[in-house]
């Protein structure tokens, strides 16, 4: 085996040998705009004569809307607007779903403003426009509202159970429920000689990007332009003129600079039409920007899942089958992330593994809580960590060693391609296409320095070492088109136009970086203009890490068609730039999805006195087919792995019996900072390119946090082996291991004290 | 996340700031370096009509070492004033120790320690400190001055012995006595929140290491940091070992612990019997102290 690569950039090196932009480590030309405090992020666009908004949200979880008296605010000085649904008269109009519309969805769609009754603490329920924001939430204090409560809706079983209903004109809070599977577990299981069944269950948190959401909103009588829009502005753009009754060309979107997206920014929210509506009403532009607390209680939630698995094996560690029952609790309405999270947990629940015999039953179900959408690695993270810690405890249960069960079921590379059946009743059939998966896990174990590490519970001044190893496989690239349009200006200079987003993850750079391989030119020839509808005639956005998959392919293939045409002109003699503009405009179909695919091993140290748990090292490696930049994708892995470990331990959104949100400010949702991660270090290789694309490119933007939870979760029920924990539930926070550990010593499973 | 309206005073005396406290009431509230008022203000949780702002009076800054060993340290010295400071480095070594555990730099420039102890979170390091070197609080009101103990200062959550028309103007901090031993150890979620458990400690010993007198304290665990008399009283009289501390651990107090979302009773109460353990371990050699 080569040895290790520790940066993370060595593979790339070798395939820029070349000495081609593409795959070269070169600083984002973003940079020096963010760090000068030159870019231009949604707060800092301002207009003559804008105003502000604030939106007044619910308090209760669930209650019906007796009545909402508005006169003291709109008496205010400086308040120029205050709305209900009312005033609206939309409200009739709710906010359709985007992905996955798995069966039964559509019937809990979420109005743009609530009418007759609220379901979640933090649903819009009036807007109010001024002429500062100060005001505005002087006159949300105004506004009298008077609610009669209803009971409120928090758990999975609860809801399934029904007693209260969260939409009582539907009557059933199940949103969804269908079967899934391959083979025939049921004949696997009953054969098999050794099975283990347990419940876990994955926490709710969320992306949290530094910039919160926001919005400008201006309309001039004829053209609607909101800035601020990301990740799907053409999907959006589309939406809000239906609503409007406009055409899609008066409607413009504008993406600004964006401080993270991470899944949860960009998506229509009900925002999103509240905003250009108070505009239209004044025509003037309306300012919003969320505030952290809105944030934490109307963007959207993720993760919060629940999973009955139980494996089947041979006593040598072959895994026979797997099945289960998924569910997921989707917040009081069915967002424009649809199914995504539960479908692809569902689908992701067999990961790498050769597992023929699969089944498994998913559930949906509506709760009086902030409704969920789709966080980086949706479904992912948390299948990944159900599946992994599964397999550590059947090993345990074995006494066999995880890496060796893990090398004994993982899909080998022969094997490709590999079909995982039909898992997603959106999708049709699918396979894993390419990949080495067992290159990948000792590439991983190699790069951590695996065989030297103390683990299993070894005790080095009180604290406690484990290593834990999770594998994964997670598609990428999806939204089968993208259009790139490219213009040759007459001073040398080009212009590159994608339909993509951006949220911060450099395509200015790798765009370039791509047109100017194919037309020979320099980096500072480029300008590259993303998200705006104005500059493509549709783009499909930046979701599912797409953007240079999907994206970075149409710009190659346009700007190759460019190449063509100035080798053409230069043939007939010209030399220099063209003498008038010369324009290539390109849609790229996709051939399907890209499998991205690796390992991530972390070491950790616990103090089994105070549950306090350390990372001491932590590698994510993933295979991402062709890296066109070792310093961004290198960025993306481990600020992946970074969130995820925030995830794993800290991060949670939790509520009352009564639905009241407990962490609605970063005082109590607790995120990581640099003093409690470790230098995590990323392992990107290039083995198998993708044979989707041109690029050879896969995803690159969730496969840092997709193991994360699993391999944590391991790494520390090695470290407590003596105790013997299950670790079924995340997050690992003290609290919540502090009590594992207490249950394990009331069971008398703890080892000798001593100290 | 704004304000309500409010005027802002900025008087630069103490004389001042109290007449204005009288004449406003309770439609006014002090603000020293804002890092817990400015949040409850941002939430609307309050909303004065009037902050009289004390950063302007240059009386209430400043830590001064007194002849006969002691230290007052004015209301409005920053944390960070205190974790920088030679002066409490070399005669409180226990605040100097502590003080990196207080939040973030960022925060600690501008937080004072009047505005902690007014404030009285019971989870915060300077009212256990103060508690544990039986410092004496300076507060002032048109009707006069007085010095109130530490001990009988801290009442509850957010709750003081502070009059509504009383403002700290200084924390006198008592000479140690030669070759006091101390201790600080606080666990929190994250390094710089506020802690789930803490013990501050100081002992008094003789020549030959016997314990003469000792405060335990712990915060974070109930509605305000407080002594653990009965442990106090274990090791009093004691030349401290490894094993009789182990042995005075079964007298730890019993405290009634708060429950939330970040932590239990059960798991503080853990916590508590571990963090003292190790505390005094610390405080007399037999554990390294532990760096922020
Ligand atoms: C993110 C974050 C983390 C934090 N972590 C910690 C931590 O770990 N430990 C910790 O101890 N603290 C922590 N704090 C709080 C911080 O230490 C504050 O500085 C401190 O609690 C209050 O001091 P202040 O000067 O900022 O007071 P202010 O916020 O200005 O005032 C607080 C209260 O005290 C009153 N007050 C102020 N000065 C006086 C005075 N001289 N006389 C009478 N009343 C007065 C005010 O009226 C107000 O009611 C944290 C704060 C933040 C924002």
């Amino acid at each position: 085996m080569n040895a290790p690569d520790r940066t993370g950039l060595g593979n790339a090196f070798e395939a820029t040998a070349s000495g081609t932009l593409t795959g070269a480590p070169i600083e984002r030309v973003e940079d020096e705009r963010f760090l000068t405090g030159a870019g231009c992020f949604t707060d800092d666009v301002r207009f003559e004569g804008m105003v502000h908004a604030a939106i007044l949200r619910s308090s209760h979880a669930h209650a019906r809307i007796r009545g909402i008296d508005c006169s003291a605010a709109r008496a205010l000085p400086g308040v120029l607007l205050v709305a209900t649904a009312a005033e609206i008269g939309h409200a009739h109009k709710p906010i359709p779903i985007r992905l996955a519309p798995l069966p039964g969805l559509d019937r809990f769609l979420q109005p743009t403003i609530a009418a007759d009754e609220v379901r979640y603490v933090g649903e819009p329920v009036a807007i109010v426009v001024a002429t500062s924001r100060y005001i505005a939430e002087d006159a949300l204090d105004l506004i009298e509202t008077d609610y009669e409560e209803l009971p409120a809706v928090t758990g999975i079983e609860q809801s399934i159970a029904g007693a209260a209903l969260v939409h009582a004109s539907v009557g059933t809070n199940v949103a969804t429920q269908y079967p899934v599977g391959r083979g025939d577990a049921e004949q696997a299981f009953a054969s098999a000689p050794y099975t283990r069944r347990e419940r876990f269950r994955c926490h709710r948190h969320t992306g949290a990007p530094m910039e919160t959401r926001g919005l400008v909103a201006e309309w001039n009588g004829s053209l609607m332009r909101v800035w601020g829009a990301t990740k799907v502005p053409f999907f959006n753009r589309g939406l809000l003129a239906s609503m409007f009754d406009l055409p899609e060309t008066a409607v413009d979107m504008i993406e600004t600079d964006i401080g993270g997206g991470f899944g949860i920014r960009g998506e229509f929210y009900p925002e999103d039409f509240l905003v250009p509506w108070a505009s239209m009403q004044l025509g003037r532009p309306v300012k919003w920007i969320e505030d952290r607390r809105e944030h934490l209680m109307a963007a959207n939630h993720a993760r919060e899942t629940e999973c009955e698995l139980e494996i089947a094996m041979d006593h040598d560690g072959t895994i026979r089958g797997l099945r289960g029952r998924a569910m997921a609790d989707l917040g009081a309405y069915v967002r424009t992330g649809g199914g995504v999270a539960i479908s692809r947990l569902a689908q992701y629940l067999p990961g790498p593994y050769r597992i023929t015999d699969f089944a498994c039953e998913v559930m949906a179900v509506i709760t009086n809580k902030t409704p969920v959408g789709t966080f980086r690695g949706p479904g992912r993270y948390e299948a990944n960590f159900f599946r992994e810690r599964l397999l550590d405890l059947a090993c345990a249960d074995l006494g066999l060693d995880p890496v060796a069960v893990r090398e004994k079921n993982l899909i080998a590379k022969h094997e490709m391609p590999w079909p995982i059946g039909r898992l997603v009743p959106t999708e049709g059939e699918g396979a894993y296409d390419v990949g080495d998966f067992h290159s990948g896990l000792h590439k991983a174990l190699a790069a951590i320095g695996y065989e030297r590490l103390p683990r299993g519970g070894t005790r080095i001044d009180g604290w406690l070492h484990g290593v834990g190893v999770a594998c994964f496989v997670e598609s990428s690239g999806g939204g089968k088109s993208e259009n790139a349009r490219i213009i040759a200006r007459t001073d040398g200079s080009f212009d590159i136009y994608s339909g993509v987003s951006t949220m911060g993850q450099g395509h200015e750079t790798v765009f370039a970086q791509i047109a100017g391989d194919e037309l020979g030119v320099p980096l500072d020839a480029f300008r590259v203009h993303h998200g705006s509808t104005a500059h493509v005639d549709y783009g499909w956005g930046t979701f599912h890490s797409r953007a240079i998959v999907v994206g970075g392919s149409a710009v190659k293939l346009a700007a190759a068609q460019l190449r063509e045409q100035l080798d053409a002109l230069a043939a007939t003699g010209h030399v220099g730039a063209p003498a008038e503009d010369i324009e290539v405009k390109l849609r790229y179909d996709t051939r399907g999805p890209t499998y991205s695919y690796g390992t991530h091993v972390a070491h950790v140290a616990v103090d089994p006195e105070t549950a306090r748990v350390k990372v001491l090292a932590y590698v994510a490696l993933e295979d991402v087919g062709r890296v066109m930049n070792p310093l961004l994708a290198h960025g993306q892995a481990v600020g992946g792995a970074v969130q995820g470990i925030g995830a794993t331990f800290l991060d949670e959104l939790r509520y009352d019996e009564a639905g009241q949100l407990l962490s609605g400010s970063y005082a109590d949702y607790l995120m990581a900072t640099s003093t409690e991660v470790p230098a995590v270090q990323a392992v990107l290789l290039e083995e198998s390119p993708s044979p989707s694309n041109p690029l050879g490119a896969k995803g690159a933007g969730e496969g840092g946090i997709v193991a994360t939870g699993g391999a944590l979760a391991n790494a520390v029920g090695d470290a407590l082996a003596g105790y013997r924990l299950p670790l079924t539930t995340l997050p690992l926070s003290l609290d919540n291991l502090a009590r594992a550990l207490r249950q394990a010593r009331a069971a008398g499973n703890a080892p000798q004290a001593g100290h | 996340m704004k304000p309500a309206p409010l005027d802002i005073l900025a008087p630069t005396s103490v004389a001042h700031a109290l007449s204005l406290l009288v004449e406003h009431g309770d439609q006014a509230r002090l603000i020293a370096g804002g890092q817990s008022l400015m949040p409850i203000l941002a939430m609307r949780l309050a909303a004065p009509a009037i902050l009289i702002d004390l950063n302007g009076i240059g009386a209430l800054r400043g830590i001064h070492a007194q002849a006969d060993g002691s230290v007052i340290i004015g209301a409005l010295s920053r944390h960070r004033d205190l974790e920088r400071s030679d002066l409490v480095a070399e005669r409180l070594p226990l605040i100097a120790a502590a003080m990196p555990w207080v939040a973030h730099v960022q925060i600690r420039n501008r937080g004072t320690i009047g505005g902690s102890l007014a404030h009285a979170d019971p989870a915060a390091e300077l009212p256990a400190l103060c508690l544990a070197l039986g410092a004496t609080l300076e507060l002032h009101s048109p009707r006069g001055a007085r010095h109130v103990a530490a001990a009988d200062f801290f009442q509850g959550v957010f709750a003081t012995e502070r009059a509504d028309d009383e403002m700290i103007t200084a924390v006198h901090l008592p000479a140690a006595s030669p070759g006091q031993r101390w201790a600080f150890i606080e666990l929190a979620r994250r390094h710089g929140d506020f802690a789930l458990c803490g013990i501050a400690l100081t002992a008094d010993c003789s020549p030959i290491g016997q314990v003469l007198g000792a405060r335990i304290v712990v915060f974070g665990v109930s509605d305000c940091a407080q002594r653990l008399p009965q442990l106090e009283a274990a090791i009093v009289g004691t030349t401290p070992t490894p094993t009789s501390i182990d042995q005075a651990m079964p007298a730890l107090d019993q405290v009634e612990a708060r429950s939330d979302h970040h932590a239990s009773s059960e798991y503080r109460l853990e916590l508590l019997a571990t963090l003292a353990r190790r505390a005094l371990r610390q405080a007399f050699g037999f554990d390294e102290r532990i760096a922020p």
